[in-house]
This record gives C-alpha cells, sequence and structure tokens, in this order.
C-alpha cells in the first residue's frame, strides 16, 4: 500500500527503484500473520472482504467465548450453585436465529459485488494465455490492442532454487538470493513480463493435469485445467517483482513451478514485447526469448 | 428381531445372564454378533488406524520442519499427504464414530442389540481387508496412492497400480459404511423400547439416525467417482479425460457432491456427544432439545446443496459461484444456534469439569473457531485467496481434529466406565487433556498464518519466509504425537486397577445407558425396559 505513494513515474531508473522497494513487500515475511494486502484495486477489494469476515468472526467469537468463561467461571458446582432448570427461551432463540442472517447478508454484499467486476474480463488491453504443465508454465502473448502478438515462452523454476531444493542437497536455502530478496523456489527463469496500469485478460487452461495459477499480490487464482479454458483478469499500478506458485496439487513437483510477473511501464512492456516478437519472427529454430533477470 | 411386548416386565430390564458370552478368542471376536463387542472392534481399529495416520502425518511434519528438502522425495510426500487422510477419515473418524454407535444406541433406547446382528459383524471385518489393501499399495511398485485424498484426475489416475487397490479399498470401505448406516437406522427405528418416542430419544441417536441417512445417500456416489476413475484408467473410458470429450471438473462435482456430506458425516455425531455431555456436566437439562435436533436436520440438508464451495476456482459461472456462496453461509445459521444452545446449557447450571466436560468445552470452543474459518472460506473472493492454502488446512483440522476427534476422546472418556466398570485416573486424564490442548492449538494454529502469508498446501518445501510457523507446527506436531501413548496408559491403567464405577458414573447423567449396570453386562434390555421420564436423557419435551 505504501508503495503507491512513491511518485512513480515513466522514467525507468525510477521505476527500476520501485521494483526494488516494491519485491521487498512482494514476498511473505517471517512470522507473517496476516494477508498481504496486494497491488491491485480487485486484490485490496478481496483484502477488505478477508477483513470484514475476520473481524465480524472475532466479535461473535469474543461475544461467545465471553459468555462460555462467564459460565465457567460464575456457575460452578465448587462454588455451591444450585443449577437453574429452563431449557428453553423462545425469545433468545429467535435473537441468535435472525441476527446472524442480517450479519451474514452484511458479508454477502461486498462479496458480490467484488465478484461480479472480478468475473467482467472483457474491455482488456491485452490477452495472456497461461497454461500448466507438469512442472512450469507456459506464457503467450496473444495481442496488444488489435495487434496480435505470437510470443511465448516457458517458466520454470530457477536454476539455484533448482539444485539447493534436491533431497539432502546440503545446499543452504536461505543463500538463495535475488538482491535482498530470499526468493528460494519463488524464482523463475523468465517471468511474466506484463504492464502497469492496463487490463490484461489471462485465459487459463492445463496441458496434462490440474494445475492453478495464484500470486497473492493479485488477489485470485484460478485453477489451469485440461479440456478448459478459463479466464480472469488484473490490473497492476505499480512496478515490481511479485511472486506466486502453483496451488493445486499437481504431482512430484508441484511445489517447484513458481510463478514471477514483473510488471514494467507500459512503453518498456512495449518495447520488450517487440523485441520478443522480432527474435520469435526470425526463422531460427529456438523460440526462447532472451533471459530476463528478474532483478532487473 | 425383538417381539416382545413389554408385557412382562421386570422392575431392573437387565436380568441378563452375565456369563454367556462366546467362548474362545475367535467365537468371541471374529464371530462375534454382539454390539458392544463390535464396538469395541471398531474402537480398536480405529484408534489403531489413527496411529498409522498419525505416523503418516509424522514424515509430513518432519519433512516441513525446515526448509530444503532434509528426508523424503517429493513423490513420497505426496504419498504420505493423500494416505494420511485416508486413513484418518476412513479408518480412523469414521470407525471411531460407528463404534460409538454400535455401543451406545442399542443401550440409549432400551434395545438388546442391533437389528441386524450378523451383518454388523460383516461390516466391521470389511475394514480390516479394505485397510490392509489400501496400505499395502505403500509397498507396491510406483507407490501408494499419491493424487491427494481427493483423488481429482487427471492426476489421481497418472499413478501406479496403486490406484486401483484405492478404489477397490473405497469400495469396500464404502459397502461397509453402507451397511453401518441401514443397520443403525433399521435399529433406531424398530427397535426403542416402548416409550422411547423418537423426541425423547438421546441427542447422539438423533444425530446418528440422520448421518446414517447422509451415509446411504452419498457413498454409492463416491463408489461411482472412483469406478469412473478406474474405467478411465484401465478400460478406455474418457469419464474424466478432456481429450476423450471428458471433463476433469465433473468428477469434482461428483466427488463434492459426496465430499461435503461426508465431512458432516464426520461432525454429526460429535454434536450428539457434545449435547449428551454438556448437559450431565452442568447439571441442567439441555438448551431447545428440539432445536438441536431440528438443526442436525437442517445441516444434514444444507450438506447437500453447497458442495460447489470447495471449487471456487475451477471456473464456475458467476451465478454458480453466487448460488453456492449464499447456500454455505446458510449453513452458519443452525450451526450457530447449535453452540448458542450449549453456550445456554452451561449458562445457569452447575458445571463440574471431568474430563469428558473439559473435552466437550474444548470442542464447542475450538469447533467454533474452526466455524469461523469456515464462513470465511465461504466468502468467495477471499476464498480465491485461501483456496489450497494452509488457511484451509487449518481450517479442516479445526473441525476434524479438535472437532471430531476431540468429541470422541470426549466420549470415550464420558462412557469408559460405563463400558469396563472402571474408572480411570482422573488426574492423568486432565494431564492428557491440557497437554493436547497446548500442542493441538501450537500445531493448527499457525497454519492459518502460513496459508494467509501465502504457503499452498501439499507442497514438500517452501520458501524460507514460511520457515518460522512451520517449526512452530511442527513442535505442535510432536506433542500431539504422544497423546495416543497416554491415552492408551490411562485406558490401560483404569482396566488393570482403576476404581469400581457406580451404576449412574456421573452425578448427573440421564439416559438409559445409566440405568444398566456398570460394566454394561454382555446382553441388555433382553427385555424392554419401562421408560420412566427421569432416565431419559433430556427428558420429554412433548408435555
Amino acid at each position: 500500500m505504501t508503495r503507491s505513494r512513491l511518485g512513480l513515474t515513466a522514467a525507468s531508473t525510477a521505476a527500476l527503484m520501485a521494483t526494488y522497494v516494491g519485491s521487498a513487500l512482494a514476498l511473505s515475511q517471517p512470522w507473517q500473520l496476516n494477508m498481504a494486502p496486494g497491488v491491485t484495486e480487485t486484490s485490496r477489494t478481496v483484502y477488505n472482504i478477508h477483513m470484514i469476515g475476520l473481524i465480524v468472526c472475532c466479535v461473535i467469537g469474543l461475544l461467545v467465548f465471553g459468555a462460555m468463561f462467564v459460565a465457567m467461571f460464575k456457575f460452578r458446582k465448587s462454588k455451591g450453585v444450585k443449577p437453574a432448570t429452563w431449557s428453553h427461551n423462545t425469545v433468545a432463540e429467535i435473537i441468535w436465529t435472525v441476527v446472524p442472517i442480517f450479519t451474514l447478508v452484511i458479508l454477502a454484499w461486498p462479496a458480490t459485488n467484488v465478484m461480479v467486476k472480478m468475473a467482467y474480463t472483457e474491455d482488456s488491453q491485452m490477452t495472456v494465455k497461461i497454461t500448466g504443465y507438469q512442472w512450469k508454465w507456459g506464457y503467450d502473448y496473444m495481442n496488444w490492442g488489435d495487434k496480435p502478438y505470437h510470443v511465448h515462452f516457458i517458466s520454470k523454476l530457477d536454476a539455484v532454487s533448482d539444485r539447493t531444493r534436491q533431497l539432502k542437497s546440503g545446499l543452504d536455502p536461505y543463500a538463495v538470493k535475488q538482491g535482498d530478496e530470499q526468493t528460494y523456489l519463488l524464482d523463475v527463469d523468465h517471468p511474466l513480463v506484463v504492464p502497469t496500469d492496463t487490463k490484461i485478460r489471462f485465459v487459463v487452461t492445463g496441458d496434462d493435469v490440474i494445475h492453478a495459477w495464484w500470486v497473492p499480490q493479485l488477489g485470485w487464482k484460478q485453477d489451469a485445467i485440461p479440456g478448459i479454458i478459463n479466464d480472469a483478469w488484473t490490473s497492476i499500478h505499480d512496478p515490481g517483482l511479485y511472486r506466486g506458485q502453483c496451488a493445486e496439487l499437481c504431482g512430484q513437483d508441484h511445489g517447484f513451478m513458481p510463478i514471477v510477473v514483473k510488471a514494467v511501464p507500459k512503453e518498456e512492456f512495449l518495447s520488450w514485447l517487440d523485441g520478443q516478437e522480432a527474435s520469435a519472427a526470425k526463422p531460427a529454430t529456438n523460440a526462447a526469448p532472451a533471459a530476463t533477470p528478474t532483478a532487473g | 428381531m425383538a417381539t416382545h411386548a413389554a408385557a412382562e416386565h421386570h422392575d431392573h430390564a437387565h436380568d441378563d445372564h452375565h456369563d454367556d458370552k462366546p467362548h474362545g478368542f475367535i467365537q468371541r471376536w471374529v464371530f462375534s454378533t454382539n454390539h458392544k463387542d463390535i464396538g469395541t472392534l471398531y474402537l480398536i481399529f480405529a484408534f489403531i488406524m489413527a496411529c498409522v495416520g498419525a505416523a503418516f502425518s509424522g514424515v509430513i511434519r518432519t519433512e516441513l520442519m525446515k526448509p530444503g528438502l532434509q528426508f523424503v522425495q517429493p513423490y513420497f510426500f505426496n504419498q504420505m499427504t493423500t494416505m494420511h487422510a485416508l486413513v484418518m477419515i476412513f479408518g480412523a473418524i469414521m470407525p471411531a464414530f460407528v463404534g460409538l454407535a454400535n455401543w451406545m444406541i442399542p443401550l440409549q433406547i432400551g434395545a438388546p442389540d442391533m437389528a441386524l446382528p450378523r451383518m454388523n459383524n460383516w461390516s466391521f471385518w470389511i475394514l480390516p481387508f479394505a485397510f490392509t489393501m489400501l496400505l499395502s499399495t505403500l509397498f507396491m511398485p510406483g507407490g501408494a496412492p499419491a493424487g491427494g485424498w481427493t483423488m481429482y484426475p487427471p492426476l489421481a489416475i497418472q499413478g501406479g497400480d496403486g490406484v486401483a487397490f484405492l478404489v477397490f479399498s473405497v469400495h469396500l470401505m464404502g459397502i461397509s459404511s453402507i451397511m453401518g448406516a441401514i443397520n443403525i437406522i433399521a435399529t433406531i427405528l424398530n427397535m426403542r423400547a416402548p416409550g422411547m418416542d423418537l423426541l425423547k430419544m438421546p441427542v447422539f441417536v438423533w444425530s446418528w439416525l440422520i448421518t446414517a441417512f447422509l451415509l446411504i445417500a452419498v457413498m454409492p456416489v463416491l463408489a461411482g467417482a472412483v469406478t469412473m476413475l478406474l474405467t478411465d484408467k484401465y478400460f478406455g473410458t474418457s469419464f474424466f479425460n478432456a481429450a476423450g470429450g471428458g471433463d476433469p471438473v465433473m468428477f469434482q462435482h461428483i466427488f463434492w457432491f459426496f465430499g461435503h456430506p461426508e465431512v458432516y458425516i464426520m461432525i454429526l455425531p460429535a454434536f450428539g456427544i457434545v449435547s449428551e455431555i454438556i448437559p450431565t456436566f452442568s447439571r441442567k437439562p439441555l438448551f431447545g432439545y428440539q432445536a438441536m435436533v431440528f438443526a442436525i436436520a437442517s445441516i444434514a440438508f444444507l450438506s447437500f446443496i453447497v458442495w460447489g464451495h470447495h471449487m471456487f476456482t475451477v471456473g464456475m459461472p458467476l451465478g454458480g459461484e453466487l448460488y453456492f456462496m449464499y447456500a454455505t453461509m446458510l449453513i452458519a445459521v443452525p450451526t450457530g444456534v447449535k453452540v448458542f444452545n450449549w453456550v445456554s446449557t452451561m449458562w445457569g447450571g452447575s458445571l463440574s469439569f471431568e474430563t469428558p466436560m473439559l473435552w466437550a468445552i474444548a470442542f464447542v470452543i475450538l469447533f467454533t473457531i474452526g466455524g469461523f474459518s469456515g464462513l470465511m472460506l465461504a466468502l468467495v473472493p477471499a476464498d480465491f485467496q485461501y483456496q489450497d492454502t494452509y488457511f484451509v488446512v487449518a481450517h479442516f483440522h479445526y473441525v476434524l481434529v479438535t472437532g471430531a476427534l476431540f468429541a470422541i476422546i470426549g466420549a470415550i472418556y464420558y462412557w469408559w466406565p460405563k463400558w469396563t466398570g472402571k474408572m480411570y485416573n482422573e488426574f492423568w486424564a486432565k494431564v492428557q487433556f491440557w497437554w493436547s490442548m497446548v500442542f493441538v492449538n501450537l500445531l493448527f494454529f499457525p497454519q492459518h498464518f502460513l496459508g494467509l502469508a501465502g504457503m499452498p498446501r501439499r507442497i514438500p518445501d517452501y520458501n524460507v519466509a514460511f520457515a518460522d510457523w512451520n517449526m512452530v507446527s511442527t513442535i505442535g506436531a510432536y506433542g500431539m504425537f504422544l497423546t495416543p501413548f497416554m491415552m492408551f496408559a490411562i485406558l490401560w491403567q483404569s482396566r488393570k486397577s482403576g476404581a469400581p464405577a457406580t451404576m449412574h458414573v456421573w452425578e448427573a447423567s440421564h439416559g438409559l445407558e445409566w440405568t444398566v449396570p456398570s460394566p454394561a453386562p454382555f446382553h441388555t434390555f433382553a427385555t424392554p425396559p419401562i421408560i420412566h421420564d427421569e432416565d431419559l436423557a433430556h427428558g420429554d419435551i412433548t408435555h
């Protein structure tokens, strides 16, 4: 949240700076207790719904457990209390049936609103196709506005994490770093580069088994299912590196197919995309993109 | 079936032949048709399976203690998560509840035995074979099933031939459950002592009557789903294979149409148990008996129409997601009624805190915490974040361990003196309780934090940011691993040298089970008892 006040400019140096600041926030923190608000309008709304739900539950919990603890201390046989004999109270029963219904409406209302917004994937500036493979992600850039693109690449766990995660590798997971970030199992060879302040539509599918594409900072996850094309969208305001993981059990290396989204200013993105398109258009057999260092 | 009229009655209905137990170990236990012995068999089996399941979770928590892979390969880790769930759900929790049903339902409704005693024997003895088959897959080429207990295709059928063994063992467990459920329904509807009207039954009996209908309704659905997996893998069908025109998501719909009632199968009897224990130690009638029964029935009905909430991220249409969200949130209403009624039962009572009461109170608090996270999970946008994270793992362990399992342990301490005629050591039983309270919360509460921070479930290794809470969770798990041994020692000591139990055992116990001697004779209620209102568990609410 604080990052949105950093005064981002289109200047690439500033964006680069923001990338570093942003990435520190984009990773989960040791001893983290709560959900991160994320970096999109949607993710912040989702965070608010989570907090409303949490607070409502805490208040109800306080009342119910409070009453229980009062009962446990006040109505003890050891204090010589004589038990009451009543077993009904119609008024109370009506109250605690009806009040929860209103509480549920209060919870459902904002949730419904954001669901309608999240389901609206039209009016996007560009479409990226995400394909889950055992155990890596494929990305296809389909278009920018009316202009079709044919950029495709595979994104998989970075080599350092991969060496470190082998059974009894003897390598230290804490030593896997990109700059200041501890990126063990959360870094890839080729991140998904996307523009900021752009409505991006994702179409998500699976090639072999079911996977789920999840970047917590974007506020949603979507299953990648063979034979089915799901869609979802995001619009990221702040440049940065946002990391996630596959969230649906997909076999032995389910825990080792991370996702990195690199959000860059539009101009930077477009020049990157054109570069990718040009190299893909060459008759060269290798369509893989040039390495894109994740830490800029 | 007992067709005696109550014409000729004795003052005490337990004029039984104490020594007509079958002679010989095989005769008594393998060929048993006695509801008490079969109940005992179920409970022993559940205890063994709980230890096996705990051993699997030991592998899981040990590997997750620190980042990096130290002990097992990821594929074996997946076998452990899959087997842990299958063994705990089908091998420990469900048989434990069936064991309690076998022991207590005839005693609570004044029936001499279950309606179908031979089928009862068969229901139980299928289980050791089913689980031998399931556990044998660990030693097969390709290993045990590793696609999760939910068996989602296409992943589930990528495994080796362990998959076929899994399918057949699920079939067997299903047959066992269905026969057990038929038996329970037949017993409750036909074998009640004269005067034991439906609305005079203990809530535990009600909860099992409703649970049994859920079992009959959904176990065949599971059997169908896994059979389609089997034919997809071995016989070239394409039910769930997109390349052949099938639909992987269809499996999830079918599975969760079974799966959601299934999770209530594992909690409704717990509601019943707690509704028996709390009034006893509050020395006050259960608050709102009819509301309690109606709430169980409503929850059971709702369980059939909310399955989609397990699948919010599969890409259902907006209308479907909204429907499943609203329907799921409705469950909070009857569940809230139950919790409020338990608290109201305690309010104004005269409470004492013997071991069963401690477990029941812990159940109410910790199950409610699991209910809270359940309500949060129902909120679809938030669920997009929670789905398949440790938040979900924390949620269902709160309802299944501190919910279902705690109720089972409470029930065992509550009825143990009736079963064995011996009291247990109250001090050590309380030590076990408080030990469990500390470590179970260390084990599962931090998993909420891990999930919210972004740790997916079912991964063998994780980013270093998740290391600290995982360490705490593993410490909690190691503490919990001692509790089965503690409980075993306490119960063993009780059997060997426990103080003799009185007929009523607890000062304020009500219900027919407390009108027979402790230990309950091998045959009880051979002549139907005369029902006095003061013997009823919850009095007579109809007048």
